[in-house]
């Protein structure tokens, strides 16, 4: 899996990433741009809330029954003329697309937008196997050519300021003019469609992911707005989806379902521009499309997560809603989580796939706003999945030693009420008297990381439980 | 144990299962059979106008052309209008299909090229399998009668519409689908398009035509 190496690291890349002042601005865009959209075609369509709660009754009904709709599924994609390859592990999933690769000779091998792709490391692996994997999503493409990892799962290049691109452009695109003008992203996005429509034609195998996998007809659904993962799939001679377990779905209307709150819930279209639907190899007589299709049907600890406390994370459709609207996201952007998957489906898929030792500071990052579950097309409780795996890490003892004393310190007087009534109106008068005029600090003990940013108010005088007692509980 | 055996054991381990439950098995193959609809939406129902009209103004939401014509006889020379008020060549790439093969092509001074593409053409048309009023999206069928690359490689894509084949919403697509191909049986590519080819990866700014067509233009045949 590419990127872990840093999701342990998730303070220090916070903070380097709240200094960044590209990063900063380029994450205006997120704010500005995903939630008002997402309101918008939300409050166009009356029965939003009600859809919401058939896409997730459909994912738990699938879930609970995935080996059968598994078998299902592989049966009627054999029955269309193509192939089902099951992969445990990542570095299963990998293998099976070298060795097609390989049987077939390719040299270039498209890609569709993939996190499953990203999940694996799919790109080093086929460098490394002397085969070029070219990137089509404009986003993918542009990382592809700085070495990155994507930084959002729907907008992977969103980090990133149209300065910036021009500047990769102008070092990966060498046969072309340097004195072009790249200072708009039409030029930008006019480049780099001629570039790779070049590639398209000429690539031996194509690979996508899959948005649903549909076990009625064993179609695979991709669902894009560019027409790169269409032109991926159908001008190659080869064909492989890649995709997750969970991408299952019973049929075509279940589908609809899904696809409804989808786009909606990513970018704020009611339909995303191209929703396809493959289903096999070319037909007798079809003069195009791909004469094999592949399925990878990929593992990677998702059949251990049915069952547990983690379940409902298998019903992420990878829509982003949750990252868009997340604080800590919009401060630190996706980079900092150093996973595949940030943001708060992210921070709860993560520790599952890599485990809680590497990735469970991820759960942490995370203000408990709420905001992702309230907006999570399928009601997915991303906060209380947070609280399991904080709770998983404090008892593995792997949170940092001053936060277990910290805490234990607080427990002690938490479950002695009088004591903890006493000492905190202690406190708060002795903060309220050494507030002074200004009412505020600009530095107190303890509390460095909170002073260090900004001031610290001081108590207008009792606590909350007093003046709470004192108003006999009455909210006014 | 292979991977498939291996992953199906652990999935059952996980659920407490053995996967040879007969009432999970019957609600599996009953939910397969059945296909129910869930929710769907109030806006694309209606009277065949008020879908024909929802579906057109859908569509232009999102960034497609629509027109509108008397018969199948006058989408030639609709498509010949675009191109010339668009100042585009007057070349036009189509497959097999026998509702466009009947239109009066000659009637036009469009060049007509038939069969898939290789890249080089810069409009074709295709004849759609039929559209969806809810979200303006059309539904192509793949087949000899409309190659599957007409709808991604040129710049400029004409779909023909028969307005009879406006339906509400995706599922009566399905069961469109189901009654021509057979249960269970689906085309190679079926495309749900709605709209022109789009990207905003780069600081969010929406672009038209980023791999796929810069232009979609709708042809709605009122009389078929």
């Amino acid at each position: 899996m590419t990127g872990t190496a840093t999701a342990s690291h998730f303070k220090q890349n916070a903070h380097a990433a709240l200094q960044d002042a590209a990063l900063q601005k380029a994450l205006q865009h997120v704010r500005a741009n995903f939630i008002d959209k997402r309101a918008k075609a939300v409050a166009r369509l009356p029965e939003f809330d009600a859809l919401r709660d058939s896409a997730r009754d459909i994912k738990d009904h699938t879930l609970a029954n995935l080996d059968l709709y598994l078998e299902a599924y592989e049966a009627k994609v054999v029955a269309a003329g193509g192939h089902v390859h099951y992969a445990m592990t990542a570095k299963d999933g990998v293998d099976i697309v070298l060795k097609l690769c390989r049987e077939r000779g390719a040299k270039a091998v498209t890609k569709g937008k993939s996190m499953i792709a990203e999940e694996i490391g799919l790109n080093a692996a086929l460098e490394a196997a002397g085969i070029d994997p070219i990137e089509t999503d404009l986003g993918e493409y542009i990382i592809q050519l700085r070495g990155e990892p994507p930084s959002h799962i729907i907008a992977p290049a969103v980090h990133l300021n149209k300065e910036q691109v021009a500047e990769d452009f102008r070092r990966a695109h060498r046969d072309l003019p340097g004195d072009r003008d790249l200072s708009q992203p039409v030029q930008l996005l006019t480049e780099a469609r001629g570039i790779l429509r070049d590639k398209f034609l000429s690539a031996d195998i194509g690979v996508t992911g899959a948005n649903f996998l549909i076990a009625e007809t064993g179609t695979s659904i991709i669902v894009t707005n560019e027409g790169n993962g269409d032109l991926t799939q159908i001008l190659p001679k080869v064909h492989i989806v890649i995709a997750s377990l969970e991408k299952i779905v019973p049929t075509l209307e279940d589908a609809s379902q899904l696809l409804r709150v989808l786009a909606r819930s990513a970018t704020g279209q009611d339909m995303s521009v191209y929703t396809t639907l493959s289903t096999g190899p070319r037909r007798p007589g079809d003069p195009d499309g791909p004469e094999e299709y592949h399925v990878i049907l990929l593992d990677n600890g998702r059949s251990s997560m049915l069952g547990g406390d983690f379940e409902d994370m298998l019903r992420c459709i990878r829509c982003g809603a949750c990252m868009n609207h997340c604080p800590v996201y919009h401060a630190v952007g996706g980079h900092a989580y150093g996973s595949v998957y940030p943001g708060p489906m992210g921070a709860v898929l993560t520790p599952s796939l890599i485990g809680v030792k590497e990735g469970g500071q991820l759960p942490n990052a995370s203000t408990f706003c709420g905001r992702c579950e309230a907006v999570c097309p399928v009601r997915i409780p991303l906060p209380n999945m947070m609280r399991h795996w904080r709770e998983r890490e404090f008892e593995r003892h792997l949170s940092p030693a001053a936060m277990r004393y910290g805490i234990g310190f607080w427990a002690y007087f938490a479950k002695r009420p009088a004591l903890y009534r006493l000492s905190t109106n202690i406190a708060m008068r002795a903060l309220h008297l050494f507030g002074g005029a200004k009412g505020r600090f600009a530095w107190l003990p303890f509390a460095g990381g909170w002073t260090r940013y900004r001031d610290l108010p001081a108590p207008q005088g009792a606590t909350f439980q007093s003046r709470w007692r004192a108003k006999s509980g009455r909210l006014n | 144990m292979s991977a498939r055996e291996e992953i199906l054991a652990n999935i059952r381990r996980s659920l407490g299962v053995n996967g040879a439950e007969a009432p999970r098995r019957m609600a599996v193959e009953d939910r397969l059979a059945a296909a129910r609809s869930g929710i769907i939406p109030a806006r694309g129902q209606g009277d065949r106008a008020a879908q024909a009209a929802t579906f057109k103004g859908e569509a232009e939401r999102a960034q497609a052309s629509v027109a509108e014509v008397e018969s199948a006889a006058d989408a030639p020379g609709e498509i010949a209008r675009f191109l010339r008020d668009s100042n585009l060549p007057a070349t036009l790439r189509m497959g097999d299909d026998p509702r466009l093969a009947a239109m009066p092509w000659d009637a036009t001074t469009l060049e007509i090229a038939h069969g898939p593409s290789d890249g080089h053409d810069l409009n074709a048309v295709t004849a759609a399998f039929a559209a969806i009023a809810e979200s303006g999206t059309l539904a192509l069928a793949s087949g000899p009668d409309n190659p599957t690359t007409l709808n991604f490689l040129p710049d400029n894509h004409f779909v023909v519409v028969a307005a009879s084949d406006i339906v509400g919403d995706y599922e009566s697509v399905w069961r469109k689908l189901r009654a021509r191909y057979g249960r269970d049986v689906m085309p190679r590519t079926v495309n749900l398009i709605t709209g022109p080819s789009r990207s905003a990866d780069i600081e969010q700014t929406l672009l038209l035509g980023a791999h796929g067509p810069r232009r979609l233009h709708i042809v709605i045949v009122k009389d078929a």
